[in-house]
């Protein structure tokens, strides 16, 4: 077990700079997750974090230890490939046992440490198979009892879901939550899938363009994204996004000129001033069809989920067009004008340079 | 008939009759190192099968002493052009360099230089070194001639071990000198393998060089097979009964290991 810093870590390819000023703090027992778009450099650092990648600049430090120039073998981590790496000339208990064979345990440890971790992952019966006899299920979990058989100080989980079909990705990611349970080592997960972020991580770092964009937890990610990136990530159907202009400014309130009306937003809006290009932000589920509402939406379709569905609208300030959720029984026929009602204690505020706006709770005589 | 899976009928009498023109210079020898003097100036298949020609071949020159040092000098340099091949190509192959490319380039086109352009510095070193007609010398010869084949052999079946698995390895706490020992050399052992069959082969069949660099000590069977061809004339039974003799071990070996050799040479082409 172990904590885990990160102080102003870059990395450069020659000229190209493809992550800087990562700084990141992460508790022993932690479960963080990275996750960002494809090429947003979350990989390349959990690579380095691992000693495959060098670290360009800054400082790595794994419990008190600087890490930068311990080779990979001897940082004590874990990883998990993306394509399970299993040694495909090994039987599934060589593969568990390669590590503490290296290491230099004994027989009866090896033994005792392979045959609890394919307990715990169930595949004690597969014990002597080969890896290209198995599931992707399956090698997925041997890929994972590797990595538990050497009890390291911290797990490294390189996009560990991508390669298994929806079903299988669901069962396995519960059990990576039960598996941080028993453990309750350091785990740190890369994913670009912000369900997987949102329900496994206590923490949840997002990454784009080689920047750490917010680290959070799920609930203040999705509640208090910190810019238009992270809100538009997280969250699924993305959050709807409606440029406007700063009407006025109120000690609780900010109000926004639309196309065709206006939105008070509960912000603290200090840093705008009257006439700045804003956008708001507001989630499918807090849209609701209102006749009081001044956002004038012409439907285009409807996606039906069974429990609730998704009517896709075209709006004047919206250039993505606006989604909201609905109950599943209502019908909406495309080319249907309905009105929208977004609760302004439910809104979010970005300024032009794409920051959000802090949010505060609307007095009642707003 | 339009069985997709089945090749046409032509494809396999095209290839019959490319393996029998191959095949066909084998066969002569074979058969005339059966013949009498008199019979080996005609391509006739029926005569009476005499010996007489091993006998003479036996009485005439020490055979296994060629035969020893083609084995040592053949198997020797496969030896240590891998041992010198194997770590050049993890390197090149996982930790490639801004100019890793270029050299290998470079390396295969040392193989484009006619030998006979280097025959006299190459002879002089030799012999100021001492290593005129000596075993060693022909080691070094054949070890440094057969490198950039095998550097690039190794390096294209290096190419087809997905890296993670020398990652995952590394992370379980392995040397990059275990890595190679548990890890490179298991997954790729059929490429190896063939590499090494071809460098063997390369190696036994190499004339030019043991020609000019060695006449008696460290003469291998090339030296041999060459000692029948001399100015009283060819004597072309007891020459193919030398030749049947040099080529004879090499055979077998293709024989014995060429389902390897195929596995080797499709290695990655089919996963």
């Amino acid at each position: 077990m172990a904590s885990m810093t990160l102080r102003d870590v870059q990395k450069s390819y020659d000229t190209v700079e493809v992550l800087r000023d990562i700084n990141l703090d992460i508790a022993d027992g932690e479960f963080v997750v990275f996750v960002g778009p494809s090429g947003c450099g979350k990989s390349t650092l959990l690579r380095m974090i691992a000693g495959l990648e060098e670290i360009t600049g800054g400082e790595l430090r794994i419990g008190d230890a600087r890490m930068n120039d311990v080779p990979a073998s001897k940082r004590g981590i874990a990883m998990v490939f993306q394509s399970y790496a299993l040694y495909p000339h090994m039987t599934l208990y060589n593969n568990m046992a390669f590590g503490l064979k290296i290491a230099g345990k004994s027989k009866e440890e090896i033994d005792v440490a392979v045959k609890r971790a394919a307990k715990i992952l169930h595949i004690d019966h597969l014990l002597d198979r080969k890896p290209k006899a198995l599931s992707g299920g399956q090698r997925q979990r041997v890929a994972i009892g590797r990595a538990i058989t050497r009890e390291p100080s911290v797990f490294l989980f390189d996009e560990p879901l991508s390669n298994l079909d929806a079903a299988l990705r669901v069962k396995m990611r519960l059990e990576f939550a039960k598996l941080h349970d028993d453990l309750k080592t350091t785990m740190i997960y890369v994913t670009h899938d912000q369900v997987e972020a949102m329900t496994l991580a206590d923490k949840i770092v997002v990454l784009s363009a080689g920047r750490i964009e917010q680290v959070g937890s799920p609930h203040t990610l999705y509640h208090h994204p910190a810019n238009r990136f992270v809100a538009g990530f997280i969250g699924s159907p993305k959050m709807n996004f409606i440029e406007g202009e700063v009407a006025s400014i109120g000690a609780d309130h900010v109000k926004v000129q639309l196309a065709g009306g206006t939105q008070l937003v509960a912000v603290d809006g200090s840093n705008l001033k009257v006439g700045d290009k804003v956008t708001i932000g507001i989630r499918p589920e807090h849209l609701a069809i209102d006749a009081s509402g001044q956002i004038h939406a012409t439907v285009t379709a409807q996606e039906s989920l069974g429990d609730h569905a998704f009517v896709y609208t075209t709006y004047a300030g919206a250039p993505d067009g606006l989604i909201l959720r609905v109950p599943d029984e209502d019908e909406y026929v495309h080319g249907r004008v309905i009105q929208l009602y977004a609760d302004p204690n439910r809104c979010h505020l970005f300024s032009a340079d794409g920051n959000a706006c802090p949010r505060v709770k609307l007095q009642a005589a707003a | 008939m339009n069985d997709p899976m089945k090749a046409p009928i032509w494809v396999g009498v095209l290839g019959w009759a490319v393996a029998l023109v191959i095949f066909m210079p084998i066969f002569i020898i074979a058969i005339t190192a059966f013949k009498t003097e008199q019979d080996a100036y005609t391509l006739s298949l029926f005569f009476t099968p005499t010996l007489q020609s091993f006998h003479e071949v036996f009485e005439r020159s020490h055979y296994l002493a060629f035969v020893t040092n083609s084995v040592i000098v053949s198997f020797g340099s496969t030896f240590l052009s891998l041992a010198i091949a194997i770590p050049a190509a993890y390197s090149l192959a996982f930790f490639p360099g801004p100019r890793a490319q270029k050299t290998l380039l470079w390396m295969l086109s040392t193989k484009m230089m006619p030998a006979v352009g280097v025959l006299i510095p190459i002879y002089l070193l030799a012999k100021s070194a001492g290593l005129l007609d000596s075993v060693t010398g022909l080691l070094i010869i054949y070890t440094l001639i057969n490198l950039p084949i095998a550097v690039w052999m190794a390096f294209t079946y290096f190419n087809e071990v997905p890296k993670e698995i020398l990652e995952a390895a590394r992370i379980d706490g392995a040397s990059a000198w275990q890595e190679m020992l548990h890890l490179l050399l298991p997954t790729s052992l059929p490429g190896l393998a063939s590499t090494a069959l071809l460098l063997v082969i390369l190696s036994w069949n190499e004339a030019f060089w043991s020609l000019n660099l060695s006449s008696s000590n460290a003469a291998p069977l090339t030296v041999f097979i060459a000692s029948y061809s001399n100015p009283e004339g060819l004597f072309w039974a007891k020459l193919s009964a030398a030749s049947l003799l040099a080529v004879a071990p090499i055979l077998c070996l293709g024989w014995i290991a060429q389902k390897q050799l195929v596995r080797g040479m499709t290695f990655g082409a089919v996963k």
